[in-house]
């Protein structure tokens, strides 16, 4: 008797819970698979790194002006989570500051890719330390932990003291690549948010982390400059700054109308040429050098400038 | 008898009602159990609308008790599965994860995953979080009870109230803004670390600690206390010999209960504790713990990929602790009975 | 005299820490009052927030609070009064009600940010709820039912045994009995412990986290249509609450103003759990009263 109490609660509860689950799921196709041609509606749900949803929720924002019967809905998450909801099929777009080839245990080959921005990395030096600019060698020994005291690389008495960010953050995983050459930097304190770690950054004397280029807007932290390169938008684009990373928008499988339309406006004339440099990214057209899955950076065979 | 039955006796209540009744419990449920007899037998009397109400009671009732045994098993059914795979898919040694220190879930070619300096974190917060909160709980709860009986719980009562109430977060918000610049003005470090967390959490559970142990201290039967004074002994003197003593089983109670609170505490934790993966060398290194570690990387991690897996486990770590928390209570309150 | 001196000297020592007690609390409030009141205006209360600007309102956030805690209050009550109902009233001393005791004692001490990945694995992957408001509360139903159980099983306990004898001998049956002399007997305590729990609920986070996400639509106030995406009735969209909202934007978020957006939502949140405890204690009292016939 009670067993079979206990069933049928079960079942009751599992018809209740798969009910639900498809309604809001049929509502959430109905829009994307829309047959309206000449008016866009629906909704669209995006989600993952927070370093792209400034940019997401700025063009959401646009594009919802320009089309009021749609519905864009634009969450954070982180790229891991973008990645394996879109694969999933509980985000219609899903924001990866990486390639879906470096996410564990996504299938890259069903979701299709939309770089929609660059994004400039480099290391924020708190202004006590005494140092603007180092080689990728000393910068290795500083996140490595062989350099325990800024006078040895010609800074300040100063102890080094590293802010890093969590396992698989984009900005980790670009900074590590790209800076570190895959070393893995010491222990350190660990924040999430590129806000925390500017704070903790500027208010500890000796502290080193690292943020986008967008970060760098007053003199509380230092932009350092990595072999001889500035950290600027320009070294970016012509290659000789190697810490950047694409800001992926990625679809499962062909985009619906609606997730084509809204792409379609991310990489227009509106976002790529106001909202992108505005809010500190790099437009992708901009780029003269290219980056594969791999890492492997090339010049771009016919650079198109338009 | 199957509980969809009718029950027409009028149980016991032991364990429900502690202390409370205990004098006139025996009697009184003997008169109530011979009331409760004369109904069954006159029942079949009863009109039939009274006895559709019954049923329907008894269904709404038992679908709460089967849902409450429902969640518990799914709860503990499903992360335990998850908790698993990262040893049984991705063939993680638990061994190697329970004592390893190393944390490089990234590291090219060779990740490792070593637990330790998480388990380590979780538990030195909760041990010192349970060092700030229970002597102040416990001598605030003695105020409440023995030093100032009339207006003592007047007065706390609804300061423990308001402090539980109290989101978790905004003791984290405190801990940010008040406790971490405190403690960086003092050693010159970050102010981020093992220290920082405790305060935070020893303050949290400090409402929890303060209101069992007033009850504990309130369940000492009277005459202890009119025994010791009349034997001459001050305040202090029965306090310390005769109650203490006499609650000891319930005051631990309490401290369990408070630490239990303290190891399962995440986000306010997670604000203040700076995070880093390696045991700390000092109170105010950064370190981690198993929530912040989870609640840090969940949203980086793709579900499926072995990072993901191992949060689960640690998540797993946190059930299992919960579990182990729940049989120290229940050895602490057999030997109340003892007692 | 050594130990009257020793008397005086732990006596003060009991005092200072009962002290140290309520200057915290009084420290605490005066704190987050002090800082956040001065960030509370009307447009804070009735903008949408920012995601990467100054100036963010919590709007949504504080609807999304309330949202959810009806929600779960709707779920939780009924099972949970029926719960305890049936562990102070029916059960008796089997295996069985110890089970369902052990049970209860276990959601009431699992962590709520492991309820929160029991949601996340179930109720946001397996049933398909993604992070929305349903996931949310019912995670958070998970893990406030045994709360709401003890509440009503101690309500009533305290209901006086002479007072059960007097029903089961007027001749009715126990469901009767419970309906129409425990229940309104034992009414103020277990109102008083829900409005207390609700406050609890209010200011949870953990287990929202990974359940009702930490994003929200920018809701039309206008549409109370709950199929509708960004209607605030929709149950089956993401929502952030005010004490998620503090905690990301110190934690993930952005926003250059996160001290500002944190101290003010703080201030709300803190605010709101003592309007709870006050009305549970008015309504305790009032209801109380009512009943006595006084």
């Amino acid at each position: 008797m009670k067993k079979l109490m206990l069933l049928a609660s079960f079942a009751v509860l599992m018809v209740l819970a798969t009910g639900c689950g498809s309604a809001a799921n049929s509502e959430a196709d109905g829009g994307s698979g829309s047959k309206d041609t000449e008016k866009l509606s629906g909704k669209l749900v995006v989600g993952g790194s927070s370093a792209l949803q400034p940019l997401a929720a700025a063009a959401a924002k646009g594009f919802m002006e320009e089309h009021p019967e749609v519905q864009i809905q634009v969450q954070g998450g982180g790229s891991g989570t973008g990645l394996s909801q879109v694969a999933k099929g509980n985000l219609d777009i899903g924001m990866s500051d990486y390639f879906a080839e470096s996410g564990d245990g996504i299938d890259a080959n069903s979701l299709v890719d939309n770089k929609v921005a660059v994004v400039g990395m480099t290391a924020a030096v708190s202004p006590k330390a005494g140092v603007t600019k180092l080689s990728k060698e000393d910068l290795k020994k500083v996140f490595t932990g062989k350099v325990k005291n800024w006078s040895e690389l010609g800074g300040k008495d100063e102890k080094i003291t590293l802010v890093n960010r969590p396992d698989g953050s984009g900005t980790r995983a670009t900074f590590g690549q790209f800076a570190l050459d895959n070393e893995t930097p010491a222990e350190g304190i660990t924040e999430d948010s590129s806000n925390t770690v500017k704070k903790i950054v500027s208010e500890t004397s000796g502290a080193i982390g690292y943020l986008a280029f967008s970060y760098f807007n007053d003199d509380s932290v230092t932009k350092l400059a990595i072999n001889g390169a500035e950290a600027t938008d320009e070294n970016v684009t012509n290659g000789k700054f190697p810490v950047w990373a694409y800001e992926h928008m990625y679809t499962k499988g062909t985009p619906s109308k609606l997730e084509k339309a809204f792409l379609d406006y991310m990489m227009g004339d509106k976002v790529q040429g106001e909202l992108v440099p505005s809010q500190g990214y790099i437009s992708v057209s901009k780029m003269e050098v290219e980056r594969d899955a791999n890492g492997k950076t090339t010049k771009k065979s016919d650079t198109d400038i338009d | 008898m199957s509980p969809l039955c009718p029950v027409y006796t009028i149980k016991s209540r032991k364990g429900v009602c502690k202390m409370a009744f205990k004098g006139q419990q025996d009697s009184l449920s003997l008169a109530s159990k011979t009331g409760g007899r004369l109904i069954r037998e006159g029942f079949s009397f009863k009109n039939i609308l009274q006895k559709n109400g019954e049923l329907r009671g008894k269904i709404i009732i038992l679908t709460s008790a089967f849902f409450i045994i429902a969640a518990t098993m799914a709860i503990t059914l499903f992360l335990t599965l998850q908790g698993l795979r990262a040893f049984t898919v991705d063939g993680i040694n638990i061994i190697d994860f329970i004592t390893g220190t190393e944390w490089q879930p990234n590291r090219d070619g060779n990740p490792s995953y070593g637990a330790l300096p998480f388990i380590f974190g979780s538990f030195a917060v909760t041990v010192l979080a349970a060092l700030v909160a229970a002597p102040i709980g416990i001598a605030s709860a003695l105020f409440m009870t023995e030093i100032a009986r009339k207006w003592g719980q007047k007065a706390l009562q609804p300061v423990i109230e308001i402090l539980v109430g109290i989101p978790s977060v905004v003791y984290g918000l405190i801990g940010l803004s008040v406790i971490v610049p405190f403690i960086r003005s003092q050693t010159g470090g970050l102010g981020f670390g093992l220290l920082a967390g405790a305060i935070v959490v020893g303050i949290m559970i400090l409402p929890t600690v303060t209101s069992i142990a007033a009850d504990a201290i309130k369940s000492v039967p009277d005459d202890l206390r009119h025994a010791s004074y009349a034997l001459g002994a001050t305040k202090w003197q029965t306090i310390y010999k005769v109650i203490i003593p006499a609650a000891l089983p319930s005051l631990l109670t309490a401290v369990v209960l408070g630490m239990a609170r303290a190891f399962g505490e995440a986000l306010a934790v997670q604000m203040v504790i700076g995070n880093a993966r390696g045991i700390p060398d000092s109170l105010v290194d950064p370190a981690a713990t198993l929530t912040t570690i989870i609640t840090l990387s969940m949203g980086h991690t793709t579900s499926g990929s072995v990072l993901n897996d191992v949060l689960w486990s640690l998540g797993l770590i946190l059930l299992v602790m919960s579990y182990v928390f729940i049989l120290i209570i229940r050895y602490l309150s057999k030997r109340r009975k003892l007692s | 005299m050594n130990s009257r001196l020793l008397n005086r000297l732990a006596i003060s020592l009991i005092v200072a820490c009962a002290v140290v007690m309520v200057g915290t609390l009084a420290a605490l409030l005066g704190y987050i009052l002090y800082q956040g009141v001065s960030q509370i205006s009307w447009s804070f209360l009735t903008s949408d927030s920012s995601a990467f600007q100054a100036g963010g309102g919590i709007k949504n956030q504080l609807w999304n609070s309330f949202y959810i805690l009806f929600i779960t209050m709707l779920l939780t009550v009924p099972l949970g009064t029926a719960g305890g109902i049936y562990l102070a009233e029916y059960a008796k001393q089997t295996r069985f009600t110890a089970f369902i005791r052990s049970c209860v004692e276990v959601l009431a001490s699992l962590p709520s940010i492991v309820v929160g990945m029991f949601g996340l694995l179930v109720f946001v992957n397996y049933f398909n709820w993604e992070y929305s408001i349903l996931s949310g509360a019912v995670a958070l139903t998970v893990f406030n039912l045994p709360v709401i159980v003890r509440v009503t099983e101690n309500a009533l306990c305290s209901v006086s045994e002479e007072q059960r004898a007097a029903g089961l001998a007027l001749g009715m049956t126990q469901w009767h009995t419970i309906k129409k002399v425990f229940l309104p007997a034992a009414f103020p305590g277990i109102l008083t412990g829900v409005i207390l729990c609700a406050g609890r609920v209010f200011g949870e986070s953990a287990a929202l986290l990974f359940t009702a996400g930490l994003s929200s639509p920018n809701l039309d106030f206008t549409n109370w249509n709950p199929l509708s995406a960004n209607s605030p009735l929709n149950l089956f969209r993401s929502a952030e609450t005010l004490s998620v909202h503090i905690w990301s934007v110190n934690s993930v978020g952005i926003i250059p103003d996160a001290k500002e957006v944190a101290a003010g939502a703080a201030a709300v949140l803190v605010i709101s759990v003592l309007t709870f405890n006050l009305v549970a204690r008015l309504l305790g009292r009032i209801v109380e009263k009512k009943m006595t016939g006084k």
